[in-house]
């Protein structure tokens, strides 16, 4: 199976480790990520703060390379996702934008990357390269913003409690808890600038987890990642209650689950690190 | 919290047209229901709860809105606009809010999340993606100075010790039409 597929800026710097682990389940699965030639960046949260002309021309010229080519796209950032699906509604409601010739007619279809793993690949596709089923393992799935938010740009069917990477997870055979936290905001557009406020968006969806009898979170989002990874060590010597919660993209659980010979390269690059977590579940 | 208001107002509709104009959604559907305040989850750090500045926004208190902490301080997180019953797209109208105070020249109660655009901003038109490193480099040198980029260093070389930091830049191909994007979208401003 053909897609277009769109990294986004963080896959091959902050998020590398995500960057790899989707490489590398994809390959697995038989999914050939066909990446766009020369994307650029889709405007991410500055352009729509600061010119509404240039956030919707950013990310439709992404569009617009993908139309040409005639696939799907796959998208493994919410941010990029989100802001492509912006733009791919302005041009069907037949906005013009200056500098965007191409007439975009939704011939294809802007995914984010989990629910395209569910909904394309499949849960047959996936359960038969399963090697190593994440028995003992208790997460809770974190969607964040923007995956669903708006629906009437994201088109998900249930915005406030999506299910597509609960179920893969659940595929992989891990014990999926509930929570009501998956698509509360982890102030990622913040973490930079009011830090102050964004560690408090943060340390909330930890302790949620916990209160969920949750042992680990599933991300989809390299910000997502980062935020809820990277802040653990500060978050807790200002709050002078220790966090050390494990941290996964889902792309790296299903690299686990396959018996991913690269699981531990993509791990090291945590900033809370979930290797002793797995040695003592026994799955790594 | 909001210290400023006056002690009787006189609707001006100008600024709430000018939001309608360039937002395209109407302000004045609010009914006060309160469901945007009561789902957004950065309401504990704002001066103006969302559902007031809307509604101070309808009537006109113009300085008031575009001064705010609430319009720097929300996080694009879209719970509002999902759950207004009256399709108030109120994620979009802080996006304008934002515009406008900036093309005003306003200087914005949170100084530190305009810089932090910009530089996010022109390191993509350098480029054509971001380039993380110098970015976050740069935002931390105009905001913190010098003394906050070295305080900074410890954690960039922790990174770099996870091959999280990818040192050379992506490179626009010559003519790229993304330098037009660039041009076009300057001009409207």
């Amino acid at each position: 199976m053909d897609v277009s597929y769109y990294p986004g800026c963080s896959l091959s710097g902050t998020a590398r480790d995500y960057g790899e682990s989707v490489e590398a389940v994809s390959g697995t699965l038989g999914v050939a990520l066909k990446e766009l030639p020369d994307w650029n960046c889709c405007g991410s949260s500055s352009a729509h703060v600061t010119n509404d002309e240039l956030s919707v021309a950013l990310a439709a010229r992404n569009l617009e390379i993908a139309d040409k080519i005639g696939k799907d796209v796959a998208v493994p950032c919410a941010m990029c996702y989100s802001r492509l699906k912006v733009a791919e509604k302005a041009l069907l409601a037949g906005r013009e934008i200056e500098g965007i010739s191409h007439k975009y007619e939704g011939s294809i279809h802007v995914k984010h990357l989990v629910d395209f793993f569910w909904e394309n690949v499949g849960e047959q596709a996936i359960l038969e390269k399963v090697k190593k089923p994440l028995e003992g393992l208790n997460p809770v799935c974190y969607y964040g913003c923007l995956i669903t938010r708006p629906p009437e740009i994201t088109d998900a069917v249930n915005p406030e409690d999506p299910q597509s990477m609960d179920n893969i997870l659940k595929t992989l055979g891990a014990n999926v808890k509930n929570w009501s936290y998956k698509t509360d905001c982890c102030g990622g557009s913040l973490i930079l600038t009011l830090p102050e406020i964004a560690h408090k968006l943060i340390q909330k969806l930890l302790d949620m987890s916990q209160e969920a009898g949750a042992d680990c979170i599933v991300a989809a989002c390299p910000m997502c990642h980062s935020n809820l990874d990277g802040w653990q060590k500060e978050i807790s010597q200002e709050t002078g209650r220790k966090y050390d919660i494990p941290i996964f993209y889902f792309t790296e659980l299903m690299g686990l689950a396959f018996g991913d010979a690269s699981v531990k390269k993509w791990l090291h690059r945590h900033g809370t690190d979930p290797i002793p977590f797995l040695h003592e579940k026994e799955l790594l | 919290m909001v210290a400023s208001l006056p002690e009787s107002i006189v609707p001006d509709s100008s600024f709430r047209k000018q939001v309608e104009r360039l937002s395209g959604r109407r302000v004045s559907a609010c009914f006060q229901c309160e469901k945007c305040t009561n789902g957004c989850p950065l309401t504990f750090a704002m001066d103006i709860p969302p559902h007031k500045l809307i509604r101070l926004a309808h009537l006109g208190l113009k300085d008031t809105v575009l001064n705010s902490d609430t319009i720097w301080v929300c996080a694009s997180c879209e719970t509002c606009t999902t759950r207004c019953p009256n399709g108030i797209d109120i994620a979009h109208i802080m996006d304008i809010l934002r515009q406008v105070s900036q093309r005003e020249g306003i200087r914005a109660s949170k100084k530190d999340v305009p810089v932090f655009h910009s530089t996010f901003i022109a390191s993509m038109k350098r480029w054509g993606r971001v380039h993380e490193m110098e970015m976050a480099a740069m935002y931390t040198l105009k905001s913190a100075g010098l003394k906050g980029l070295m305080a900074q260093s410890k954690l960039g070389l922790e990174m770099f010790k996870k091959g999280k930091i990818k040192l050379l830049p992506y490179r626009l191909r010559p003519n790229s039409q993304v330098r037009n994007i660039f041009k076009n979208a300057g001009r409207k401003g």
